[in-house]
C-alpha cells in the first residue's frame, strides 16, 4: 500500500524530472532574453528538433554499439550529435533571422521568430511524417529505491545531465571571458561594445549555449516519454518560457528554479487535481506568483530612472 | 505661377485624396462582379481577421502593451453570443452589443490583477490566461461542449422580416464589409482623442506620461477593453457566420498570427493593422497550391515580409 506521503514524494520526484528538461530550456530563453530582449519564440522548436536529431542518430548509429560499454558510448554521441546540430541550426537562424533586425522595432524580431517556428515545424513533419515516432530507449531502465520512493536509472540519468549542464553553463556565464562579455551587453550593449566586446560573436554564443541546451532537453525528453511528435516543441516551449519568467527573465538561476518549479507544481497539479487540468494549474500559478513578485522570483526589482 | 502649379493636380496625387472612397467602391462592388461564394468567403474572413487585428492594433499599437493571448477575447466573444443564442435564443444584433460588451469586461477583468506587470511580464499573463481559456473550453464539456464545441447557432436575420441570412455568403460580406468601416472610424476618432493621445503618450514613454497626470493604470485598462470590445464583435459575427465553435478556432496560433498581422502592417497606424490582415489571411489561400508546404511557406513569407521591411509595411507613416 502507498501512503499519503509515498504518492507525494512520486509526484514530487517525477515533476522534478520533467522540471530539469523545462529548467534546460527555459535556460536557452533567459540567456536571449537577458541579452537581445528577444522572446525566441523558435526555441520551443529548436527543443523538437533535438529530440529528432536524437532519433536520426539513434537510428543509424545503434548498429555499430552492441557490445558492453556500447551504451555509453551510443548515448554520448546521439547526445552530442543532438546538441552540435540545434546549435549550428541555431547559430544559422540567429545569423538570417534575427541579426538583420538586430536594431529594427522590438517587436520585428518576434514575427521572424514566429516564422521560424512555423518554417521549423513544418519541415520536420514534412521530412519525418506527422504521426508520432518511437524514440528507442538508449539505456534499459531499472528501478532503484531511494528510501521509500523509486526513481528509475532514467530519472537519475536526466538530473545528472541536467544538473552538469547547468553548472557548466553557470560557471562558463561567471568565469570565462566570453560569459563576462555576455553580463556586460545585458548591462548595456552600448557600453559593451564601446569597451571592445564583439556584439555579434558574444549573442551568436548566447544563441548557441541555449539551443545546445535544449538540444539535451529534446534528447532526454525523448528518452523519458518514448514517442516525440513535430508539436511537442509548442506546449514544451510555452511552458519553458513561462518557467523563465516565473524565475525573473534574464537571470540564469532564476531559469532554473523557474524549470523545476513549474514541473513540480505541474505533477502536483495532475496528480491532485485532474491531469486534464495541470496546463492551466502551472498558468495560474504562474500568474499567482506575479502578483507579489512581478519581476519574477530571482528577478531584480527594475528601478525607474528619469 | 504658384497658382498654376496648384491647379495642376498629378492624378496618383488625386486617387491619393480619393483612394479611401474608390476602395470603398471596389469593396462595395466586389461581389456584384466576382459571384464566386469561395471567394466571397475568403474576403468574409480576411474582414474578420480585419476587425480582430485592429482590436489587437489598440492594445499592440496605440497602448504599446504586447499582447499574446487575443485569441482568449475572440473565443470568449464566440462563446458569448453561443450561449445567448442556444440557451435563451437571443438574436444576433442583441447578442453583438452582449459580445462586445462582455468580452470588453472580461478584457478588464484579465488585466486588473497584473496592471503594475511591465513590458513582457504583462505579455506573458496574456499568454497564460489565453492558455487558460482554451483548455477551459475544452474540459468544461457542460457549458462548452469540451472539443466539440458548440453546434447550430442561429445565423443572423434582418430585423422586422424574416429573410435569413442563411449560408449566402454575400450578407455576411456587406456585414463585415459594415462593421470594419464602423470600427476603423470609431478608431480614428479615438486616436486623436484624449484617451487615444494618452495611449501613445504611455507607449513612448510611461514615466513621462504619468508625470504628466495620466494614470497608466487606467490607461491600460482602457486599452484593454477596447480592444476586448472589438474581439467580442468578431467573435459574436463568426459564431453566427459558421454556426458552429470549437476551441480549435481560438488556439496560440490564431494569437500569434493576429499579432504578426499587426506588426507586419506597422505598428501605431490602424490602416497598417488592416492592410497586414488583408493580406496574412488571403496568403494561406494563394499557397493552396503548394499543398503541404502550404505552412512552410507561410512561415518562411513572414520572415522574409520582416526581414525586407522591419518597420512593417505603412510603418513609417506614424506620426511624431
Amino acid at each position: 500500500m502507498l501512503s499519503a506521503l509515498d504518492i507525494f514524494l512520486q509526484q514530487l520526484v517525477n515533476g522534478l524530472t520533467i522540471g530539469m528538461i523545462y529548467a534546460l530550456i527555459a535556460l536557452g530563453y533567459t540567456l536571449v532574453y537577458g541579452i537581445v530582449q528577444l522572446i525566441n519564440f523558435a526555441h520551443g522548436e529548436i527543443f523538437m528538433v533535438g529530440a529528432y536529431l536524437g532519433l536520426l542518430a539513434c537510428l543509424t548509429l545503434k548498429g555499430l554499439f552492441l557490445g558492453s560499454g556500447g551504451a555509453v558510448l551510443l548515448l554520448i554521441l546521439v547526445f552530442f550529435f543532438a546538441m552540435s546540430g540545434t546549435a549550428l541550426l541555431a547559430l544559422l537562424i540567429e545569423r538570417f533571422a534575427y541579426r538583420p533586425l538586430r536594431n529594427a522595432p522590438r517587436l520585428a524580431p518576434l514575427i521572424t521568430a514566429i516564422g521560424v517556428s512555423f518554417l521549423l515545424q513544418n519541415a520536420v513533419m514534412l521530412f519525418f511524417g506527422p504521426s508520432d515516432k518511437s524514440f528507442p530507449g538508449l539505456i534499459p531502465v531499472t528501478k532503484v529505491q531511494l528510501g521509500v520512493v523509486s526513481v528509475t536509472n532514467l530519472q537519475i540519468l536526466i538530473a545528472v545531465v541536467s544538473v552538469l549542464l547547468m553548472v557548466i553553463l553557470h560557471f562558463y556565464v561567471k568565469n570565462t571571458k566570453t560569459g563576462k562579455a555576455m553580463r556586460a551587453l545585458a548591462d548595456d550593449r552600448q557600453a559593451a561594445s564601446l569597451v571592445g566586446i564583439h556584439v555579434n560573436r558574444v549573442v551568436a554564443m548566447a544563441f548557441l549555449l541555449g539551443s545546445a541546451l535544449a538540444g539535451a532537453g529534446g534528447v532526454m525528453f525523448g528518452m523519458y516519454y518514448n514517442t516525440i511528435n513535430f508539436h511537442d516543441g509548442y506546449l514544451a516551449g510555452l511552458k519553458a518560457f513561462t518557467a523563465a519568467v516565473l524565475g525573473g527573465i534574464g537571470n540564469i538561476p532564476g531559469a532554473m528554479v523557474g524549470g523545476v518549479l513549474m514541473g513540480v507544481l505541474e505533477s502536483l497539479g495532475a496528480g491532485y487535481i485532474s491531469s486534464e487540468w495541470k496546463n492551466v494549474f502551472a498558468f495560474f500559478i504562474l500568474i499567482v506568483i506575479l502578483l507579489f513578485r512581478p519581476s519574477g522570483i530571482l528577478g531584480e526589482r527594475v528601478v525607474k530612472k528619469v | 505661377m504658384s497658382r498654376r502649379k496648384k491647379r495642376k493636380v498629378p492624378l496618383t496625387q488625386r486617387f491619393r485624396e480619393y483612394r479611401f472612397f474608390f476602395l470603398l467602391l471596389v469593396a462595395f462592388l466586389f461581389p456584384l462582379v466576382d459571384r464566386n461564394p469561395y471567394h466571397i468567403d475568403m474576403l468574409v474572413t480576411a474582414g474578420v481577421f480585419m476587425l480582430l487585428a485592429s482590436g489587437l492594433h489598440v492594445i499592440v499599437g496605440y497602448a504599446g502593451v504586447l499582447n499574446l493571448g487575443y485569441a482568449a477575447l475572440f473565443a470568449v466573444g464566440a462563446y458569448t453570443f453561443a450561449l445567448l443564442n442556444l440557451h435563451w435564443k437571443i438574436s444576433f444584433w442583441i447578442g453583438l452589443g452582449a459580445s462586445a460588451f462582455t468580452t470588453a469586461l472580461f478584457g478588464m477583468l484579465l488585466v486588473f490583477p497584473v496592471l503594475r506587470l511591465t513590458g513582457d511580464y504583462l505579455a506573458i499573463v496574456t499568454l497564460g490566461a489565453g492558455e487558460i481559456v482554451r483548455i477551459a473550453l475544452n474540459n468544461m464539456d457542460s457549458l462548452t461542449g469540451g472539443p466539440n464545441g458548440l453546434l447550430g447557432i442561429e445565423h443572423p436575420s434582418l430585423p422586422l422580416t424574416h429573410y435569413s441570412f442563411g449560408v449566402d455568403s454575400a450578407p455576411y460580406y456587406y456585414l463585415i464589409l459594415l462593421l470594419v468601416l464602423l470600427v476603423v472610424f470609431a478608431l480614428c476618432r479615438l486616436e486623436s482623442s484624449r484617451l487615444g493621445r494618452a495611449w501613445v503618450a504611455l507607449r513612448e514613454d510611461e514615466l513621462a506620461a504619468s508625470s504628466m497626470g495620466i494614470n497608466p493604470a487606467w490607461v491600460k485598462l482602457s486599452a484593454f477593453g477596447i480592444g476586448g470590445f472589438v474581439a467580442g464583435l468578431a467573435g459574436c459575427f463568426f459564431a453566427a457566420k459558421q454556426g458552429t465553435i470549437s476551441p480549435d478556432s481560438f488556439d496560440f496560433v490564431v494569437s500569434v498570427t493576429v499579432l504578426a498581422m499587426v506588426v507586419l502592417g506597422g505598428l501605431g497606424n490602424i490602416y497598417g493593422a488592416l492592410l497586414g490582415a488583408f493580406i496574412l489571411s488571403l496568403l494561406p489561400e494563394f499557397l493552396r497550391g503548394f499543398e503541404i508546404y502550404r505552412m512552410l511557406l507561410f512561415g518562411l513569407a513572414l520572415i522574409l515580409m520582416m526581414l525586407f521591411r522591419p518597420q512593417g509595411i505603412l510603418g513609417e507613416a506614424r506620426r511624431n
